[in-house]
C-alpha cells in the first residue's frame, strides 16, 4: 500500500506540468503553418483584416466539426452535413427573401427544420439499425435533391440585412472589450470555485502560483484576440458563434452524464450497454444535436455569402470530418475533443487561406490539403504508439 | 540440467509505474515452469518483454536463450528463436473460421496463394492434439466457447513448433474436463522436450504440473524454487508477503425477507426457434445470503442472470418479484434501478470501457446519482472512485489511469468497484475471482461478506467448486438451463454437485 500511496501523490505532482502532449504538437503545427504564410506572403497573413476574414472562413467547418466530433466519438460517421447545410441555407433563404419573413423568426424555423431532419436520421441509425453511413449517404443524396426541388435550381438572393449581419457582422470593438473582460471574469470564479470545491472535498489544490498562471495565460490570449480583431472591425459575429458553441459543446462533452456515455458507447457500446445506458436514446439525440448545429452552419454560411446556392455545402462534411481527425478525434470511436477539432478546422482553414493568399493554383491547394491530413493523422498515431510504448 | 532460458536483471517502466524492477528468471531445459505473483506483480509484463511484444531498447535486461544473447525487435523475431506466447487476453479474430485463425499471419503460400487443402489438412491434426475432434476447421471462431477458443489459441502456438511454450493464465475460462485435456497435453509435451512457462492463479494446477516455481511480487524476483521442496501455503505467503491462514472466510448468513423471487422463468433461444435457454426454473434468494450457482460451461447459468438483469428482453416468460413486488424487467437501466447489479464474466467485452480511465469505468453506471441537473460533480467522481481504489486496493497509480493499462485481475476488481457503487440490493456476480491472485480473492470474499451483513442479497456464479462450497449458503445447480439440484452448504458436497450438474445421472 505505500508504494500505491506514494505513486499517488508523484502523479499529482507532475500533473501540472505533463499537459496533454499531443495537443501541443497540434498547436505547434498551427504556429508553424502561421509562421511560414506569414513568411511566404510577406507578412499580409498575419494582419487583422486576413485573420479576420480567415476565421469567417473558418467558421461553417467549426460548427459541423463540433457536431461530427461527438458523432464520431459514438463510433458513427454523418456524411449528409454537408448537403443539410445547403439544404437549411436554402429554407432560410426561400423563408427570408420569398416569403419576406423576419430574420429571427427564420432562423428559430431553420434550427428546428435542423433538429427534426436529425430526428428522422438518427431514427433510422437508433431505432432501425441501419449503419450511420448508409443512412447519411442517403441523407446526403436525398437534400441536395430536395434543395434542387423547392430552389428550383436556381440561386435565392436578397437576403434581408438582418439575415446577412449574422454572416457578415461584428461585435463592435468596445463591447468586444467587455465579452473579453467578462471572459477572463468568468475563467478566474471558475478557477476559484474549483479551488474551494476541492478543498472542501479534501484533495490537494494545484498550487496559487500556477492558478495565477493560468489566469494571466488566458487573459494574454483572450486579449490579443480581441485586440487583434478590434484592429480591423472588432470580433466577427460568426466566430463568436464557433466560441460559444464549441465552449457549449466542450462542457457537454466533459461535464454532462450524456456526454460521458457517449464517449463509452463509443469506446464499448456492450460494457455501456449492460451499464445501463439507453443507447438508442442517446444516438437519436446525437444526430439531433449534429444536425442542429449543421442547420447553424447553414444560417452562418447564406448569411456570410449573402445567398444561397444549389452547390452550398458540397463536400463540407469531409472538410468536418478531416477538421476533426486532424484534432484527434479517433475514428474507432470513443476518444475525442472539441477543442482539438475547432483547432484542426483552423489549420484547415489556414491552409485554403494563405495558399490562396499566395494565388498557389487550386490544383496545388487540394493536393496539399490532402498531403496534409494524412500526415497530421500519421503523427497523431504515431504519437499514441509511443505512449503506450512507455 | 541445461538453462534453456534466462532473464537478467530486466527492468521495465511505464509512465508512473516500475512493472519490473532488475527481475532475473531462469528456466531449465525440458520443465514446466510455474510464474506466479499477484495481480500486477509484473507476470504478463515480463513475458511480453520475452515474446518481442515490448521490443529490445524499450526495457532494461538482457535475454538469454540457450546461452545465447537475443534481442527481439518484434513478435516474429521470437517465434523465430522458438519462443510463443498464449496471451492472457484471447487474440483471435472471432469472425475467421478455425483454420483461417489458426495460421493467421502464417499462411501457407505459393506464389501468394493461399494452400487452403493443406490448411485444412494440417489445422485438423492441430486440433486433434488439443483434443478438438469434434471442431470442423471452417467452424466460425467466435461461435465456439471461450474454453475452446482457448484450446485453439493452443493449437496455433503449436503449430509453430515452438521450443518454449508460454501459456499466460490459459486455464482461466476452462472447465475442469477442459484443464484436464489441456495439462496432459502439456505433459505430452514435456516429454518431446519442449520448455513450458506456466502462468496460473491456480495453484492445485501450478503444483500439478510445474517442476519448479518462480515468484513475482511488486515486480521483484522473490525466489524460485523446486515444486517438490515448497507447499502451496509457502508459496501464497511468498506472493502475498504475510501468512493466509484461511482461503474461504465464510460467515453465517442471517438471511432476511426475500428480495428477489423467480417463477417458472423460462428464457427463449433467440438463435433457434422452439429451445430454451433456461427452462421453467424457480428459485428465491434473501436478504444476506449467498446464493451459489454450480454447473457445467454451457448450462445455462450465464444466460440466467444476463436475462434476469434484461438482455434478453422479450424472450423471457415467468414471474419476477423484487421485494415482493411483481416486475418484468425491460432493459439493464432498468434492472439498475430495480436494485440489481450483474459483475459480468466477460470483463473485456461487458465489463470495461478500456480507453476510459478508473474513474470514469467506476462511475459509470451510479452517474444520475452524483451528477445534480445532468452535470458530473467531479469531485464527487474522484471522492467515490478513489474509495474503490483503496478499499478494493486496486493496484495502479491514480483513479486516473487508463483500465486497458491495468493487470488482469486489476481490471476484475475495477469492474466490481463499478458495481458496488451502485449500492445493489442483489448483486450478481459471474465468475468473479476469475484471474484474480489468491490474496485479492480472500478480499473479495470478505467484501462479500461486508455486503451480506449489510442485507444486500448475493448470487455467485462459479465454476470453482471450492469456491462455491467454501462461500455461499446455498448452492443451486443448472443443467442444460434447468434446475437440477438446491442444496444447503451443509449438505452439498463435490460429488453430489457434479451429479446434479451432469443431469443427475
Ligand atoms: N501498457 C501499460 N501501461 C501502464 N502500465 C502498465 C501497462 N501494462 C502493465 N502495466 C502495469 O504494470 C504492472 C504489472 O502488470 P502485469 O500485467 O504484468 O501484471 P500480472 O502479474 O500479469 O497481473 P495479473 O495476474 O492480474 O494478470 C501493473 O501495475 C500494471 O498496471
Ligand atoms: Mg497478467
Amino acid at each position: 500500500m505505500s508504494t500505491n500511496t506514494e505513486l499517488v501523490q508523484n502523479k499529482q505532482k507532475v500533473k501540472w506540468i505533463a499537459f496533454d502532449l499531443r495537443a501541443y504538437t497540434m498547436i505547434a503545427a498551427l504556429v508553424l503553418i502561421w509562421i511560414l504564410f506569414t513568411f511566404l506572403s510577406g507578412g499580409s497573413f498575419i494582419e487583422p483584416r486576413n485573420l479576420s476574414n480567415l476565421f469567417n472562413q473558418m467558421s461553417v467547418t467549426s460548427v459541423l466539426a463540433v457536431g461530427m466530433v461527438l458523432i464520431i466519438v459514438a463510433g458513427h460517421i454523418d456524411l449528409s452535413v454537408g448537403s443539410l447545410v445547403g439544404l437549411t441555407g436554402g429554407v432560410a433563404a426561400i423563408l427570408n427573401s420569398t416569403y419576406d419573413w423576419n430574420a429571427i423568426v427564420v432562423f428559430a424555423v431553420t434550427i428546428a427544420f435542423g433538429a427534426l431532419v436529425g430526428l428522422w436520421q438518427g431514427w433510422w441509425v437508433a431505432y432501425r439499425a441501419v449503419p450511420a453511413f448508409i443512412v447519411t449517404l442517403g441523407g446526403m443524396l436525398i437534400f441536395r435533391g430536395v434543395l434542387l426541388g423547392i430552389s428550383d435550381s436556381r440561386t435565392i438572393s436578397g437576403l434581408s440585412d438582418g439575415f446577412k449581419t449574422v454572416g457578415t457582422g461584428y461585435v463592435p470593438q468596445e463591447w468586444g472589450i467587455v465579452v473579453g473582460v467578462l471572459a477572463v471574469v468568468v475563467f478566474t470564479l471558475l478557477l476559484v470555485l474549483k479551488r474551494v470545491s476541492r478543498k472542501k472535498f479534501g484533495f490537494d489544490i494545484e498550487p496559487m502560483v500556477l492558478s495565477l498562471l493560468k489566469i494571466v495565460l488566458v487573459s494574454i490570449i483572450v486579449f490579443t484576440f480581441v485586440l487583434a480583431m478590434n484592429d480591423y472591425k472588432g470580433i466577427p459575429i460568426p466566430i463568436f458563434v464557433v466560441i460559444f458553441l464549441a465552449i457549449i459543446f466542450t462542457f457537454i462533452a466533459k461535464n454532462t452524464v450524456y456526454g460521458r456515455q457517449i464517449y463509452a458507447i463509443g469506446g464499448n457500446p456492450e460494457a455501456a450497454r449492460l451499464s445501463g445506458i439507453n443507447i438508442k436514446r442517446r444516438t437519436l439525440m446525437l444526430f439531433v444535436l449534429g444536425n442542429t448545429l449543421a442547420a447553424i452552419a447553414g444560417i452562418l454560411l447564406t448569411a456570410r455569402v449573402g445567398s444561397a446556392t444549389v452547390n452550398a455545402g458540397t463536400m463540407y462534411e469531409l472538410d468536418a470530418i478531416a477538421a476533426a481527425v486532424i484534432g484527434g478525434t479517433s475514428l474507432l470511436g470513443g476518444a475525442g475533443t472539441i477543442s482539438g477539432a475547432i483547432i484542426g478546422a483552423l489549420v484547415m482553414a489556414s491552409l485554403d487561406n494563405g495558399m490562396s493568399l499566395m494565388s498557389v493554383e487550386t490544383f496545388w491547394q487540394y493536393i496539399v490539403k490532402g498531403g496534409i491530413l494524412i500526415l497530421a493523422v500519421w503523427m497523431d498515431i504515431y504519437s499514441r504508439q509511443r505512449k503506450n510504448k512507455g | 540440467m541445461t538453462i534453456a532460458l534466462e532473464m537478467k536483471q530486466i527492468t521495465k517502466e511505464f509512465p508512473g509505474v516500475k512493472a519490473l524492477d532488475e527481475v532475473t528468471f531462469k528456466v531449465s531445459k525440458g520443465e514446466v515452469h510455474a510464474l506466479c505473483g499477484e495481480n500486477g506483480a509484473g507476470k504478463s509484463t515480463l513475458m511480453k518483454v520475452l515474446s518481442g511484444l515490448y521490443p529490445e531498447g524499450t526495457y532494461e535486461g538482457e535475454i538469454l536463450v540457450d546461452g545465447e544473447k537475443k534481442a527481439f525487435t518484434n513478435i516474429r523475431d521470437a517465434e523465430e528463436a522458438g519462443i510463443a506466447i498464449i496471451y492472457q487476453e484471447l487474440a483471435m479474430v472471432r469472425g475467421m473460421t478455425v483454420a483461417e485463425n489458426l495460421f493467421l499471419g502464417n499462411e501457407p503460400q505459393k506464389l501468394g496463394v493461399i494452400q487452403w487443402d493443406y490448411v485444412y489438412s494440417e489445422t485438423e491434426k492441430w486440433l486433434a492434439q488439443v483434443g478438438l475432434e469434434g471442431i470442423r476447421p471452417d467452424q466460425i471462431t467466435g461461435e465456439l466457447g471461450i474454453g475452446q477458443q482457448q484450446l485453439i489459441e493452443i493449437a496455433k502456438a503449436l503449430s509453430k513448433n515452438a521450443n518454449i511454450l508460454i501459456l499466460d493464465e490459459p486455464t482461466a475460462a476452462l472447465t475442469e474436463k477442459e484443464v484436464e485435456i489441456l495439462l496432459n497435453i502439456l505433459r505430452e509435451f514435456k516429454k518431446r522436450g519442449v520448455t513450458c512457462i506456466y502462468i496460473s492463479h491456480k495453484l492445485n494446477e501450478v503444483f500439478d504440473i510445474a517442476d519448479s516455481i518462480t515468484i513475482l511480487r511488486d515486480g521483484q524476483t522473490v525466489a524460485t524454487h523446486d515444486t517438490a521442496d515448497i507447499d502451496e501455503d509457502k508459496v501464497i505467503s511468498l506472493m502475498v508477503g504475510r501468512e493466509l491462514t484461511e482461503r474461504f472466510p465464510r460467515v453465517e448468513a442471517n438471511p432476511g425477507d426475500v428480495v428477489l423471487s423467480v417463477k417458472n422463468y423460462s428464457v427463449k433461444d433467440p438463435d433457434q426457434a422452439g429451445k430454451y435457454l433456461i427452462d421453467d426454473v424457480s428459485f428465491e434468494v434473501k436478504k444476506g445470503e449467498i446464493l451459489g450457482i454450480s454447473g457445467l460451461m454451457g448450462a445455462g447459468r450465464t444466460e440466467l442472470v444476463m436475462s434476469l438483469f434484461g438482455t434478453y428482453a422479450g424472450l423471457t416468460s415467468g414471474e419476477v418479484e423484487i421485494d415482493g413486488e411483481k416486475v418484468k424487467i425491460k432493459n439493464t437501466e432498468h434492472a439498475i434501478k430495480k436494485g440489481l447489479a450483474l459483475v459480468s464474466e466477460d470483463r473485456k467485452k461487458y465489463g470495461l470501457v478500456l480507453g476510459m480511465s478508473i474513474q470514469n469505468n467506476i462511475t459509470l453506471p451510479s452517474l444520475k446519482w452524483i451528477s445534480p441537473y445532468g452535470v458530473i460533480s467531479e469531485n464527487e467522481e474522484i471522492k467515490h472512485s478513489k474509495l474503490y481504489h483503496q478499499s478494493l486496493r486496486i493496484k495502479a497509480p491514480s483513479v486516473e489511469s487508463i483500465v486497458g493499462n491495468l493487470s488482469g485481475g486489476n481490471q476484475q476488481k475495477v469492474v466490481l468497484g463499478k458495481w458496488l457503487m451502485t449500492e445493489p440490493k442483489v448483486l450478481i456476480v459471474d465468475e468473479p475471482t476469475r484471474g484474480i491472485d489468491v490474496g485479492a480473492k480472500f478480499e473479495i470474499y470478505n467484501i462479500m461478506n461486508e455486503l451480506i451483513k449489510k442485507g444486500v442479497a448475493i448470487i455467485m456464479i462459479s465454476s470453482e467448486l471450492p469456491e462455491v462450497l467454501g462461500i455461499s449458503h446455498r448452492v443451486l445447480v443448472l443443467n442444460e438451463g434447468k434446475l437440477t439440484g438446491e442444496f444447503d452448504y451443509k449438505d452439498a458436497t463435490q460429488e453430489k454437485i457434479m451429479v446434479a450438474a451432469t443431469g443427475g445421472k
